[in-house]
């Protein structure tokens, strides 16, 4: 039996066990999508626009632990996916997008359609391959896979000419051998040395915070986490991106630090002796001002990027390796250890740490209090949210505040089930996200939490989720304004609003929702808030957009002070500092 | 800080776009380049001469080391290195004196004389690229072509796959 370039393509993606392909059809992947037609293996997803692609592809490999993969056409198909790959890019998301190319002989003559997707992707791909014959593509489909998801992961290209997928002309299928490559060894298992250097440290620390990232997620380091601080017993802080990692209902835990972080969580790492990075990298929504972060704190840091440790803080003990393994080896050594932490300093830090808690923590029964007031607080409906989910939804979000407010009072105890764009900050993300989630659990709740101006950038999505019947909720957070870039006009611009709002020009949602066949609601009332929730999760097969008329002036707190500032110094509220 | 960096990188299409690119996408920058293949010709070897504090370098480093093409990275400097460079110019002969002939003599040189034109290959193993230029005088050289600085450790040590 042999196949085109564009069967053996399909051939080794069911190898790689691929159930989904995110994708938009254009010349040059044609006999590609004529060969998905003629398998039953994967299933092809039509997205409307092809950065959604890229983002439930994204979305769907962030819930799952699994690469996501996307098909383009070449030009601007493939320039459409470059947003969604920078996303993955940055937040070391396994994607393995496949964009076809111009014939080979057409390449460099700016014909129709051309655009070198090598060169345009090149900084934001781990990897990329332009084919080179139809033969390689089974191998170069292994090892982009062995690429994406090993070591740090990341996002890799695999640029195909038209013709090497010609149906015209047919190859053997072998399955290749496990990739080799002699230049790429990621490392997994750390330095013992290191293992002991650091288990003494924090035995030996009195004031020791656990800072915890996206990477431990990725590690499937959670349950190893938890093991770890059932010995410790000291205060855990996750990154945006680590949230749900450590569990949220632990009294242990003190929230997202950083930019928007709690003042416990900030406190804490400012005043910590001895701060344990876990799969975190210490980027600049972080630690404020570099040189005044953690002024008295040794750092320890775990990272399977060497090049992520050192880079902005330096680390006392670093070390190199899968979280997981590294989590691994530290309990070990913890437990043979002789050296016992000093359970009567870690309770006096606790105490210091709840003190911190009760004097500016984030309030989480805002809801209870705020049902009389005339309009809906946007953390409110975040509060809401978790009540009526019961905390177990899996939540997408765009980016702003909206994102900020989920992040803050929506309690994560599990990974994997807060899906957003951390690094790159990429609005429009969620929705497509969220049909990526959908797909691959599709019993299990999906929410979209949004803002009325991310929503826009990618709401052609709704279309898709009514061909493939994904019922996910969607919750438009609608403060008829660029909430974040609002917020910073509002404290640094004198309250100049410069292109944040829209004067009338939004959309009626609900309309808009019902023209893409779907359920939309309004809701304007705080006493409707709950209801409204109920009602549209009760509606089990239908997506409904829930449009949720917001107060306009809230901004997020608390928020740290820049420039020059350290991580203690934060706004708390609108006239207060710490 | 000046430093030489040796990269060994496989001799794949777009390998090298990928290294270079790199050095502008993070912000350093490049003195010199010089890469060629090596041995069975799968993959080559580059030294790219850059400035940087040791915390620069070592991300420079660092970063280089995560491309996938990338098999080795040196940073030469650490220890020590020889960095040698081929420095070509070409004089029209009427210029080409008793003067620059003694200056140029000094080095290890290869010359090919036209009757029109004389061509000096110097290899120049103290980078003093600018005060040789200076002595010669900038108006007396026609053609002027550098290889890049090539590094190499002085001792044991090598670059090895």
């Amino acid at each position: 039996m042999k196949y085109s370039g564009g069967e053996l393509l399909l051939k080794a993606l069911k190898d790689e066990g691929v159930k989904f392909i995110f994708g938009y059809p254009g010349g040059a992947a044609l006999h590609i999508y004529d060969a998905i037609f003629r398998q039953k293996y994967v299933d092809h997803i039509l997205v409307r626009h092809e950065q959604g692609a890229t983002h439930a592809a994204d979305g769907y490999s962030r819930a799952t632990g699994k690469p996501g993969v996307v098909l383009v056409t070449s030009g601007p198909g493939a320039t459409n996916a470059i947003t969604g790959l920078a996303t993955a890019f940055m937040d070391s998301i396994p994607l393995v997008v496949i964009s076809g190319q111009v014939q080979s002989h057409l390449i460099g003559t700016d014909s129709f359609q051309e655009t070198d997707m090598i060169g345009v992707s090149r900084p934001i791909v781990k990897h990329s391959y332009l084919v080179q014959s139809a033969e390689e593509i089974p191998s170069i489909v292994q090892e982009a896979f062995y690429i994406a998801q090993t070591g740090r992961p990341g996002p890799v290209v695999i640029d195909i000419p038209k013709d090497k997928t010609d149906p015209l002309h047919k190859y053997k299928y072998k399955k290749p051998a496990k990739p080799y490559l002699r230049s790429y060894q990621p490392k997994i298992k750390p330095h013992p040395g290191q293992i002991k250097k650091a288990a003494k440290a924090i035995l030996s620390s009195e004031r020791p915070v656990i800072y915890a990232g996206g990477g431990a997620i990725y590690s499937n380091a959670a349950k190893e986490l938890s093991e770890l601080n059932k010995i410790l017993k000291v205060p855990v802080t996750n990154t945006l991106m680590g949230l749900g990692v450590y569990p949220a209902k632990n009294k242990l835990f003190l929230g997202m630090l950083g930019m928007h972080g709690t003042y416990q969580a900030n406190m804490a790492m400012h005043n910590a002796d001895l701060i344990l990075a876990v799969g975190s990298r210490f980027d600049d929504r972080i630690t404020n001002t570099p040189s005044l972060f953690a002024p008295n704190a040794k750092i320890i840091h775990i990272d399977v990027d060497p090049a992520s440790i050192s880079k902005i803080i330096k680390a006392d003990i670093p070390i190199v390796g899968q979280v997981k393994d590294s989590l691994q080896a530290l309990i070990k050594e913890i437990k043979r250890s002789k050296i016992k932490i000093d359970t009567d300093a870690i309770d006096i830090w606790n105490i210091q740490i709840d003190k911190w808690r009760k004097k500016h923590g984030l309030d989480h029964d805002l809801y209870q209090k705020k049902l009389k007031s005339k309009m809906i607080m946007p953390q409110v409906v975040v509060q809401e949210l978790y009540n009526v989910t019961k905390g177990n939804a899996y939540v997408t979000s765009d980016v702003g505040q909206h994102q900020m407010f989920v992040a803050q009072y929506y309690h994560f105890n599990k990974p994997r089930r807060w899906i957003n764009s951390g690094g790159l900050g990429t609005m429009g993300f969620g929705l497509p996200a969220a049909l990526g989630v959908k797909l691959a659990f599709p019993k299990q709740e999906v929410v979209c939490v949004t803002g009325e101006g991310s929503i826009q950038m990618c709401i052609q999505e709704l279309s898709t989720c009514l061909q493939y019947g994904l019922p996910i909720k969607v919750v438009n957070i609608n403060n008829e304004a660029l909430g974040m870039v609002r917020q910073w006009q509002d404290m640094n611009y004198g309250g100049r609003h410069s292109a944040s709002t829209y004067q009338n020009s939004l959309p009626d949602f609900v309309k808009l929702t019902e023209s893409y066949g779907h359920v939309g609601l309004k809701v304007t009332k705080p006493s409707n808030l709950r209801k409204t929730l109920e009602k549209s999760f009760a509606m089990k097969d239908k997506l409904v957009f829930i449009d949720v008329l917001v107060d306009p002036n809230e901004h997020v707190y608390p928020m740290l002070v820049a420039p020059n500032g350290s991580m203690k110094d934060m706004w708390l509220s609108k006239n207060k500092k710490t | 800080m000046k430093r030489t960096i040796s990269i060994l990188i496989e001799n794949k299409p777009g390998a090298l776009a990928r290294a270079v690119g790199l050095f502008h996408q993070r912000g350093y920058n490049i003195e010199s380049l010089n890469v060629a293949p090596l041995t069975d010709g799968t993959y080559s070897r580059m030294t790219v001469i850059t400035k940087g504090t040791e915390n620069v370098v070592e991300q420079i480093t660092k970063q280089i080391n995560k491309l996938i093409d990338v098999i080795k990275v040196s940073d030469l400097s650490e220890g020590e290195h020889h960095e040698i460079e081929l420095i070509i110019f070409k004089f029209i002969k009427s210029k080409y004196n008793t003067r620059i002939q003694k200056i140029l003599r000094k080095k290890k040189i290869s010359v090919i004389e036209r009757s029109d034109v004389v061509t000096v290959a110097i290899i120049d193993e103290n980078s003093d690229f600018d005060s040789l230029v200076k002595s010669i005088g900038k108006n007396n050289i026609h053609e002027i072509v550098r290889s890049g600085g090539v590094g190499i450790h002085e001792t044991e040590k090598n670059l090895n796959l």
